[in-house]
């Protein structure tokens, strides 16, 4: 059977989840430096990049060929092969994994599409529980004026739009992280997030992170230092 | 019409509504006469006037080119290659299968959810984590299962038909054996297992496929015309209840007898 739950590999695996905009890649990208300035193998892994299964998301979202079901499949198809490959691999070797999103994403995502939330969940039960996962709470107001102002134009699935809730890319994408967010809430509990608040500073969040990542680094396992 | 039924969760964002074709699944180990028998029974549907479309595993738009490329490179891992499948028959069900059953037509799928269940199965992964990934698909109208009796009548079939073992077919992505057909015979052997074993869980029609290909398809043809006429039946039944309760006097077998006509 293979379902690998609470692992008891040497390595250690940090996720960062949040809405769009919400700072986690920023967060995650100062940790990953700072680990490696420490001495530490790292691996980093990030949502969406099976060499295997990116093309095929890659046509599918150009030709708007997805369903909430198959957009989830998908997704999932992807993870399943990060982790058989990037993920398992590194943490029985004994490295630190960094993924940018996780499960929870999915999560968050497919459920705001109407996926029912035990079956998306029995998908993901193959994931390995992370050693901390990282909410990175941002205001919805917050999250959506980050993305809207930085990018010149939404994207089809990233605003919700094969939903059909709005016409209007922005309105649609408010819609959309309003329920993503209303997810992770709730996973806070479920899961065991720790949450950082996103609103304070950069310098200040990161000084959290490391802290509570140094807590789990001193129990040993970790190769290096 | 047919009362539309899931095995497990209703597909998110897909109206329940009942629909009037029909959906035969034709299941079966590699090289038993599968898309022999799916071709045989599509023309002779057509021949009877039914609008026919056919379909099998990875031959989803979305996904079948990824999944053929992802194949050829043997990379697969097995959580992965699972997936990758039910990603393609969620894309069928959803945009080819469903519609068509909506329109009317008869469709016939060569393999179903089962075929991937075995294949996961013997892989090791987790049956009832399998299970209710494909908890997505509806409950076809009819499971046609072309049982062989064992792996050799299979072994027998691949060099009759003067093809090699594949490398899939023979399982070697594992391997079960030291070459490809002690792999063959050995993968073959469990997926006959698993196939028996849902039979009884999930109502297999079971058909003897050790027999020529003309009284195989014999029994298919004879199965098939069952499951439509009896929809055709309850069809206008309701048609005729309809009527009758709005006053009319037309009866049933005046109804059946103009169907007849059309149909032959």
């Amino acid at each position: 059977m293979i379902s690998y739950g609470e692992h008891r590999f040497p390595g250690k695996l940090f996720v960062v989840e949040g809405t769009d905009g919400s700072g986690k890649s920023t967060q995650l990208a100062l940790l990953h430096q700072w680990l490696i300035a420490e001495g530490y193998p790292v691996v980093f892994s990030e949502w969406n990049s099976s060499p295997l299964v990116k093309d095929t998301t890659r046509r599918a979202k150009k030709r708007r060929l997805f369903t909430p079901t198959t957009f989830s499949l998908i997704h999932a198809t992807d993870f399943a092969d990060r982790t058989e490959r990037d993920i398992i691999v590194p943490l029985k070797a004994g490295a630190i994994v960094l993924a940018d999103r996780y499960i929870y994403t999915a999560f968050a995502r497919d459920v705001a599409r109407g996926c029912d939330r035990a079956w998306v969940r029995e998908l993901y039960r193959f994931a390995v529980k992370p050693t901390v996962g990282f909410f990175f709470r941002a205001p919805l107001n917050i999250a959506i004026d980050r993305i809207v102002s930085g990018r010149p134009q939404l994207k089809y699935y990233e605003s919700g739009m094969d939903m059909g809730w709005s016409d209007d890319p922005e309105e649609s994408f408010t819609i959309f992280q309003g329920k993503i967010l209303e997810e992770y809430d709730q996973m806070v509990k479920e899961f065991g997030l720790t949450v950082i608040d996103a609103t304070r500073s950069i310098e200040n969040q990161q000084k959290i992170v490391r802290s509570i990542v140094t807590r789990h680094l001193n129990g040993g396992g970790v190769v290096g230092k | 019409m047919t009362e539309l039924t899931f095995y497990g969760n209703a597909l998110p964002g897909v109206e329940r509504e009942a629909y009037s074709g029909k959906l035969i699944v034709i299941e079966g180990s590699d090289g038993v006469g599968r898309s022999t028998q799916t071709a045989i029974l599509r023309t002779w549907l057509e021949s009877r006037g039914h609008a026919v479309i056919d379909t099998g595993m990875t031959r989803s738009v979305l996904a079948g080119r990824g999944i053929k490329e992802a194949k050829l490179g043997h990379t697969l891992g097995r959580l992965t290659m699972q997936l990758f499948y039910a990603t393609d028959f969620a894309d069928r069900l959803e945009n080819e299968i469903m519609p068509a059953l909506r329109a009317g037509f008869i469709v016939l799928t060569d393999r179903y959810i089962y075929s991937a269940i075995a294949r996961a199965v013997v892989r090791g992964v987790d049956p009832a984590w399998i299970r209710s990934i494909y908890g997505i698909a509806m409950v076809p109208d009819a499971v046609f299962y072309l049982r062989a009796k064992n792996a050799e009548q299979l072994v027998k079939r691949v060099l009759m038909s003067g093809r090699k073992f594949d490398f899939w077919e023979s399982g070697m992505d594992m391997p079960l054996g030291e070459d490809f057909y002690d792999s063959f015979v050995a993968y073959q052997t469990r997926l006959l297992k698993q196939f028996d074993e849902m039979s009884v869980e999930y109502g297999f029609r079971v058909v003897d496929a050790s027999r020529s290909i003309k009284r195989v398809a014999a029994e298919l043809k004879r199965a098939t015309a069952k499951i439509i006429d009896a929809g055709t039946l309850e069809a206008l039944q309701a048609a005729s209840n309809k009527s009758m309760a709005a006053g009319s006097t037309t009866r049933i077998e005046d109804l059946l007898q103009v169907e007849g006509a059309s149909n032959h």
